[in-house]
């Protein structure tokens, strides 16, 4: 049996003219924690709702479990949805609000209220019971929808952005609590974002889309050290992204100079983007291998961040060190640091 | 600049065009004529008011309007949720042809319905027409409670429509998604969460075609041929027809009160942030 919770099979969803998504097909891991990533429009909340059932797909088939779903209605499926406005009842109070889907599956009042006090732990709210919806925070709402959610006991948990409305730190603090709720409920997470470092922090695997494609599926560190194309190596983190010519396996040409690399299965002398990070690009006032002046720096707490001109090209460079405006450096970069990517057409 | 005098004009209006008319009717309510036919304090006229023939005519027209209210309830309530659905098709023209007949005064509006339900009138020329009913044979519609009824039903089913249209129509639909996704059916969905959020709209309507229904004298007066008198018809002939401007005063402020009382008894809903008054 195959591990896939999920799978989306050759799906299209269009709405009016515009095309969402086109032949999409991806499998969704059991029991990980599954990050979609991808800026506004790319089509990652279509694919939520599609899984959660809230839209119906024009063409192609969802599985859950191995079995098809694709017209089955949200109620009748067994994974549930925590919502990019928290979308609690504003006429229940937090019991209510949590008891719902329990209370429609006229489960026994005892083991509700258990259920609910349980869960309510889970998510830090203990006590909440009889408070409105409407005298709590963003933060304490958000929990509310997560328990909300939480307390049917779903085998698939879908978020829809559901920090986007806090606070950085408020955001950061419940991205640890996610995961742990993740890791100790061991099921299903499908988290959609478009922040990356979000999608890094929390995700066992990062399905990077854009216009409505996989751009590139894997661990937030093979994704964030290995991107596989131009658009992941600069949505996720800040990139240096320049030409080169990959003059044969192993060796490419950088603003004319060469470089040993780690990549091969290239044309020799194919035109290639190549991607390095700015944390990666080494400076030094005598030694390296192209020449160029320090532009800017900027102090950003841990580091300090650089633009260097050289051969032409602004290079964004990070590092715990600097070297004042105007100061004359050569750069240069390890061989493992220079990831090449084909060039798009 | 100091903004309280924005609502000079305002509070002047409704001195001379609410304040000083209520202060007239409750002078003419409270007094009575005496002997040399000057006006004195009196409760004479409450006392008058206050037997079976007056409450009787009371408790018809609380009745003529508590039916009329339920039924716009029963119509409106639907239609209203048609409206705010979000896939209907042709939205503007719908709500077009509701608002449209609220352009035209409500007299003409009853008016033309006595040609349309009268015995040689186009409704009964088409049951004829359609075989329902024989040559000569007619449905007498007119002059009839029912007419009556009709006749607010009619009028009033806006006022009933638009509020429970507007909170409906704020709803924010992602929390319908929600309970969907929490498990519950077309049927849970609306026992749960649509009805009990619309209930503010629902109590506007009530409001706004309750206190019409039961002052009005104009539709039961067309409708009903004078058949039917209710407290808005005796009252207008107190004026009208009795010239006894006292007593019908009084009955004024005996109907006020009771709007008032009526109006209370409902569960606080406007208290209620979103209360669905569009007007």
């Amino acid at each position: 049996m195959s591990n896939a919770i999920i799978e989306l099979k050759n799906i299209s969803k269009s709405f009016g003219e515009e095309d969402i998504l086109e032949n999409f097909s991806v499998e969704i891991e059991r029991h990980a924690f599954v990050t979609i990533l991808g800026p506004s429009g790319c089509g990652k909340t279509t694919m939520l709702r599609l899984i959660g059932g809230f839209e119906v797909p024009d063409e192609g088939q969802i599985l859950f479990d191995g079995e098809d779903i694709t017209s089955l209605p949200p109620y009748k499926r067994r994974l549930n949805t925590v919502f990019q406005k928290y979308a609690l009842f504003p006429h229940m109070n937090v019991f209510d609000n949590v008891a719902f889907g329990l209370t429609i599956k006229k489960v026994d009042k005892k083991i509700i209220k258990e259920k609910v006090s349980e869960v309510l732990k889970l998510v830090n709210l203990s006590g909440f019971e009889k408070r409105s919806v409407d005298s709590l925070s963003g933060g304490q709402q958000q929990r509310i929808a997560i328990a909300r959610a939480l307390v049917n006991e779903p085998e698939v948990l879908l978020l829809d952005e559901p920090l986007g409305a806090l606070d950085l730190k408020l955001r950061q603090e419940m991205q640890l609590e996610l995961k742990k709720i993740q890791t100790k409920l061991g099921i299903t997470f499908i988290y959609v974002t478009h922040d990356q470092e979000e999608a890094l922090t929390m995700s066992d695997e990062v399905i990077v889309m854009n216009n409505g494609k996989i751009q590139q599926k894997g661990s937030p560190i093979d994704i964030y050290n290995e991107p596989q194309n131009a658009f992941v190596a600069s949505f996720i983190g800040e990139s240096n992204i320049i030409d080169g010519i990959m003059q044969k396996d192993f060796l490419v040409e950088i603003a004319g100079t060469e470089f040993e690399c780690l990549d091969k299965g290239f044309d020799d002398n194919e035109p290639v983007d190549v991607v390095i990070r700015p944390e990666d690009i080494k400076f030094d006032k005598q030694n390296g291998k192209i020449p160029g002046v320090v532009n800017s720096v900027i102090f950003k707490g841990v580091h300090y961040e650089m633009r260097i001109t050289a051969a032409d090209f602004d290079w964004i460079v990070q590092s715990t060190t600097m070297e004042p405006e105007g100061t004359e450096v050569y750069l240069d970069f390890y061989p493992n640091d220079i990831h090449i990517m084909k060039k798009v057409k | 600049m100091n903004r309280r005098w924005y609502s000079a004009p305002y509070i002047v209006w409704s001195l001379i065009f609410v304040v000083v008319p209520l202060l007239v009717v409750a002078y003419y309510g409270l007094t009575a004529q005496s002997a040399d036919g000057s006006l004195e304090f009196s409760l004479e006229n409450f006392k008058r008011f206050f037997t079976p023939l007056y409450l009787g005519v009371l408790w018809r027209s609380a009745l003529y309007a508590a039916i009329s209210t339920v039924i716009c309830l029963l119509l409106g309530y639907p239609a209203a949720m048609i409206l705010a659905s979000k896939d209907l098709k042709h939205k503007s023209v719908m709500m077009f042809l509701i608002v449209i007949p609220m352009w035209m005064n409500l007299l003409l509006r009853t008016y033309s319905w006595l040609t349309l339900l009268e015995n040689q009138g186009l409704i009964n020329q088409f049951l004829r027409f359609i075989g329902v009913l024989g040559k000569e044979q007619s449905i007498q519609f007119l002059y009839s409670e029912g007419a009556v009824i009709f006749g607010m039903v009619y009028n009033f089913l806006p006022f009933m429509i638009l509020p429970i249209y507007s909170v409906m129509s704020k709803m924010d639909y992602s929390i319908i998604n929600a309970a969907e996704d929490l498990g519950a059916n077309k049927f849970n969905v609306f026992k749960k969460v649509t009805f009990p959020l619309s209930i503010p709209g629902i109590y506007s309507g009530i409001t706004m075609v309750f206190v019409p229904a039961i002052t009005t004298f104009a539709i039961s007066s067309i409708l009903s041929g004078n058949n039917v008198n209710l407290l808005g018809n005796v009252i207008e002939k107190q004026f009208l027809v009795g010239n006894d401007w006292n007593f019908g005063s009084t009955m004024s402020l005996v109907l006020m009160i009771f709007i008032l009382l009526s109006l209370v008894i409902m569960p606080d809903s406007e208290k209620e942030s979103q209360g669905g008054m569009i007007i």
